[in-house]
């Protein structure tokens, strides 16, 4: 059980997805305008990482080493397309505003990359947690980095005001916002994650 | 198991069989969802029509018809019933001068040519700046920025910075005349559900030609 906790915390830390490895960058600065936005889009590529890590190792023997990608790509490509039309038909505001990012979690190379380096090659117990380690990881990174955004930029943290909205600073709700807050933010990992070694 | 060779037959079999089981399961959830995204479709323009426009008790959405106004595509109305009287209708206009790109907006009128209020449909521009066009043009404490209750028959809607009388969103001149245009567009057509109303005709007038010149001047270029 230690393992799979190990596995767990390596996702949330030593290789946090955007803190870490800067990975799926495109959707981390797009969609990260405020913070329930950041954390719908991290919880909608959890479920596909999980989804798909759990069916990749348990296919990894019937699938031959030389139609690997494509075969990966049908299964992440089915859990997405699953996802968008279950946040279609029941979260359409939501569907909404987060718009073609959802449909490009196919795309995603940390749902592709785990695939790769980690659920082909474990078991499916290990590929879960592995799934849910990342996707904390990344929805925790997304989270944290729309809910700065929306305070720096509208003065609110899940639209609850926090200041008067006058005093924010708009550039933080558009694109430079997000590489500024995302830079800050990995500084301060890093000084964090350099104390505590 | 040992793992399968990449041989022609076996790479074959895989990706077939997967790709089939995807398929079946896709089509499974795709007709397990496609009656609640209707439903939510349907909710969203009802939700629309019934803000934008003066209390009814007809069906807008089962009487919508299409009507062309001025240049571009013909636009649908929807027209609010009150008994047996008309008491609105509910036009869904659009614009292609965003700031990026197409606006839909669902515009409503009273039956004195008066803006009853709007909801914007669709939009792609920045958050934060042309979005605020979801209240800025409704907000009744600044009246030289609000479009409700705008009497369209005294020519159409400009920003101040066109030589009109309605204050742009700050930063964002770009969208704000795409949305004057749209509702410009909305009451083209809206003169000639009017002509329709009164003669009982169905199709599109003459009449147009002139709101289609005040829509030219608005120079959205």
């Amino acid at each position: 059980m230690n393992k799979k906790v190990k596995i767990l915390i390596n996702g949330i830390i030593k290789e946090n997805p955007i803190f870490v490895l800067l990975l799926g960058m495109c959707p981390t600065l797009a969609t990260t305008s405020s913070a329930i936005n950041g954390m719908s889009m991290g919880l909608a590529t959890m479920f596909v990482l999980i989804s798909s890590n759990a069916v990749i190792s348990l296919l990894k023997n019937v699938i031959p080493d030389m139609v690997r990608i494509p075969a990966f790509i049908v299964v992440i490509a089915t859990f997405v397309t699953i996802v968008e039309m279950m946040m279609n038909a029941y979260v359409p505001a939501l569907a909404e505003s987060l718009g073609i990012f959802i449909p490009l979690i196919v795309v995603n190379c940390i749902v592709l990359g785990r695939a790769e380096a980690f659920a082909s090659k474990n078991g499916v117990l290990s590929s879960i947690f592995d799934g849910v380690g990342i996707g904390l990881g990344f929805t925790l990174a997304l989270t944290l980095l729309g809910a700065s955004r929306e305070l720096l930029g509208t003065g609110k943290i899940f639209s609850q005001t926090i200041y008067p909205e006058q005093y924010g600073s708009l550039l933080f709700v558009l694109a430079p916002g997000a590489f500024i807050v995302l830079g800050f933010l990995i500084a301060i990992f890093n000084k964090l994650q350099h104390k505590k070694a | 198991m040992a793992k399968l060779q990449s041989s022609f037959r076996n790479m074959f079999l895989s990706l077939s069989l997967i790709c089939l089981t995807v398929a079946l399961l896709l089509a499974q959830v795709n007709k397990m969802t496609a009656t609640p995204i209707a439903e939510a479709k349907a909710m969203k323009l009802q939700n629309a029509i019934r803000e934008v426009v003066p209390a009814f008790d007809n069906d807008p959405v089962a009487e919508a018809y299409r009507m062309a106004g001025g240049s571009g595509d013909s636009l649908l109305v929807y027209p609010a019933r009150q008994g047996d009287e008309l008491v609105g209708f509910a036009i869904n206009s659009y614009s292609n001068n965003g700031f990026s790109g197409n606006i839909q907006i669902m515009v409503g009128f009273d039956m004195e040519h008066h803006i009853v209020n709007y909801a914007v449909l669709q939009h792609g521009e920045t958050p934060g700046l042309g979005s605020k066009m979801t209240e800025w043009f409704r907000d009744a404490t600044r009246p030289s920025q609000s479009v409700i209750g705008r009497d369209l028959s005294q020519g159409a809607l400009t920003v101040t910075k066109d030589g009109g009388d309605v204050d742009a969103i700050t930063a964002s001149t770009i969208t704000s005349r795409a949305f004057m245009e749209a509702v410009n567009r909305a009451y083209t057509v809206y003169s000639g559900s009017m002509e329709d109303a009164w003669s009982g005709a169905t199709t599109a007038t003459d009449e147009e030609t002139e709101e289609t010149t005040n829509e030219g001047g608005i120079g959205n270029e």
